[in-house]
């Protein structure tokens, strides 16, 4: 009896914390979900007809994949001079990387509205060279979310494609430069495949945070361009809609788990690969 | 051994993505000293009236201070759970290991909006019961704020405990000592670093917390994300600059103190 009982002494009291605070209000909120205002199936089939809401979806998927797009583009030139720059290199790399990864999302939030802003400091800067006559509009819309969603997401498109690139061996890229291939060749030949799976590792991390991201979007989207996350909290503090925003919460959450089994998978080794 | 560097293209184009990580940060240096009551660039004056509202106005103290008090109890509490339960992952080795251990994890894969419904839900139940552990107060806050920060936790002390040498405790076990023995006398002391690198983690973790808190406060349990929340979605207000300074200032120096410390470290081994 002791051998089960024992370890549960240090199990229990997180299992049992994570359960009352977590799992069981989780379990409400699908009751809500399904009770709602009335009990039945309404919330799912507004979820997933409701035009307005079936647009934020759409709009959701978009921004996301133009989001991970970008990102693990930007991400993956980070990771190149992080890994293999030179002592220097690296060392202003990192810096670039985990300075703005350490710092708050509504600080970063608010240093692109400084500088996106009407009277912020890029719009200054072009007025006052006389480029542009009137502001141009740069946040409070789809493009505002995209530019500060990137920023957030890119270290952590940076950390899995570091990871892959540490572990290409540096004799098969000379190898290759022995043989002949040109630098080009080499990298877009050997290394980006031999760093495929970081590749897709960095994409669906990506993806999976953005989509059911909320602070950066709610800011620099200024309510136009409203995304699943920013629905969810509308619908709770702003037309009392509490059973449909479990509805979609449900979803997003059957959603992401899907991916993160993907993601999983992914990054679990496969046989015979090393 | 020649290392293929990286070519002048690669540098280059990772020059601009650096421009477009720091850039942000450095744009709000100039605002924060706009003499004006609205965001904008100064031209000609500076003033610093920003900075003094940082310390005069109370709402900003209460805010800071809340944050302060939240992180230190939610860091605490989280740490003990997480230490607590990693020690009985890696000294028992359970059946179900990976399965509880996902259960621990839950809330740092769920997306940051379905976790703020949840304790948004658990908090409004929990109003009905009681007044300390309820909807807008600073013991609620702490408590929804340690089931956010508590699968950080868990990861790092994991970590750390993964580097133990299992022999040490089988030789404390061979000579007789208890279960309180073994974590308190052998084991803790050589997670000491772990465990101490997860409440700081932990703690930054509550400080920032903005998705949740939300969700969960209203007027009187403001912290300082919460109240810079406020001030970003309505009228911009130029006191968030100045505090954003003073935080960017205080990451950057702590990043590059690290950099510099490892870059010793190194050079002398």
């Amino acid at each position: 009896m002791t051998r089960y009982f024992r370890p549960m002494i240090l199990l229990a009291p997180l299992l049992i914390f994570l359960a009352l605070a977590y799992m069981l209000p989780f379990a409400g909120v699908i009751g809500w979900s399904f009770t709602r205002p009335e009990p039945g199936l309404q919330n799912y089939t507004a979820a997933l007809t409701d035009p307005l809401i079936l647009s934020v979806f759409w709009r959701t998927l978009r921004i996301c994949v133009m989001v991970t797009v970008i990102s693990v583009i930007m991400g993956y030139i980070l990771a190149l001079l992080w890994v293999r720059g030179s002592p220097l290199v690296r060392t202003l790399t990192e810096l670039c990387i985990l300075i703005p990864f350490w710092i708050s999302v509504l600080t970063r939030a608010f240093g692109w509205l400084a500088l996106l802003s009407s009277r912020g400091l890029l719009n200054g800067w072009l007025e006052g060279m006389g480029v542009i006559e009137d502001p141009l509009r740069l946040v409070r819309n789809e493009f505002g979310v995209i530019v500060g969603m990137v920023h957030f997401m890119i270290p952590f498109a940076v950390f899995p494609l570091a990871s892959a690139m540490r572990t290409v061996d540096e004799r098969v890229l000379m190898a290759a430069r022995g043989m002949g291939a040109s630098r080009t060749r080499v990298f877009w030949q050997v290394f980006v495949p031999m760093t495929a799976a970081g590749l897709m590792g960095a994409a669906l991390l990506v993806f999976v945070f953005a989509i059911g991201f909320f602070i950066t979007p709610a800011i620099l989207g200024g309510g136009r361009s409203v995304m699943v996350a920013e629905l969810i909290y509308l619908r709770i503090f702003q037309s009392p809609d509490w059973g449909l925003a479990a509805a979609v919460s449900v979803i997003l959450m059957v959603a992401i788990s899907a991916l993160l089994a993907l993601l999983l998978k992914q990054l679990s080794p496969k046989g015979g690969d090393r | 051994m020649i290392r293929l560097r990286p070519g002048l293209l690669a540098i280059l184009l990772a020059v601009l993505v650096g421009v477009f990580m720091l850039l942000p940060l450095l744009a709000v240096i100039p605002v924060s000293f706009t003499p004006k009551r609205f965001l904008s660039v100064p031209e000609g004056e500076l003033s610093l009236r920003h900075y003094r509202t940082l310390y005069e106005d109370r709402e900003w103290l209460e805010g800071i201070w809340l944050s302060l008090r939240v992180g230190l109890m939610s860091a605490g509490f989280a740490t003990a759970l997480a230490t607590f339960f990693s020690l009985g992952i890696w000294m028992f080795r359970p059946r179900f290991a990976g399965v509880l251990m996902g259960i621990a994890l839950l809330p740092m894969v769920a997306p940051p909006v379905v976790s703020a419904l949840t304790l948004y839900f658990f908090l409004i139940t929990l109003t009905q019961m009681n007044g300390v552990f309820a909807y807008d107060t600073m013991m609620g806050v702490a408590l929804a704020h340690s089931v956010m920060i508590v699968p950080f936790a868990v990861v790092l002390v994991s970590v750390s405990l993964a580097q133990v040498d299992r022999r040490m405790d089988l030789a404390a076990r061979a000579m007789g000592a208890g279960l309180g023995t073994r974590v308190f006398k052998v084991i803790l002391p050589n997670i000491k670093f772990g465990v101490i690198t997860a409440f700081f983690l932990t703690f930054v973790l509550s400080w920032e917390e903005i998705a949740v808190t939300i969700f969960i406060t209203s007027v009187e349990a403001v912290t300082l994300p919460r109240l810079m929340w406020q001030g970003l979605r309505d009228n911009i207000d130029p006191a968030i600059a100045a505090i954003s300074v003073v935080l960017i200032v205080i990451v950057t120096a702590v990043v590059i103190g690290r950099a510099v410390f490892a870059a010793l470290k190194e050079r002398r081994v």
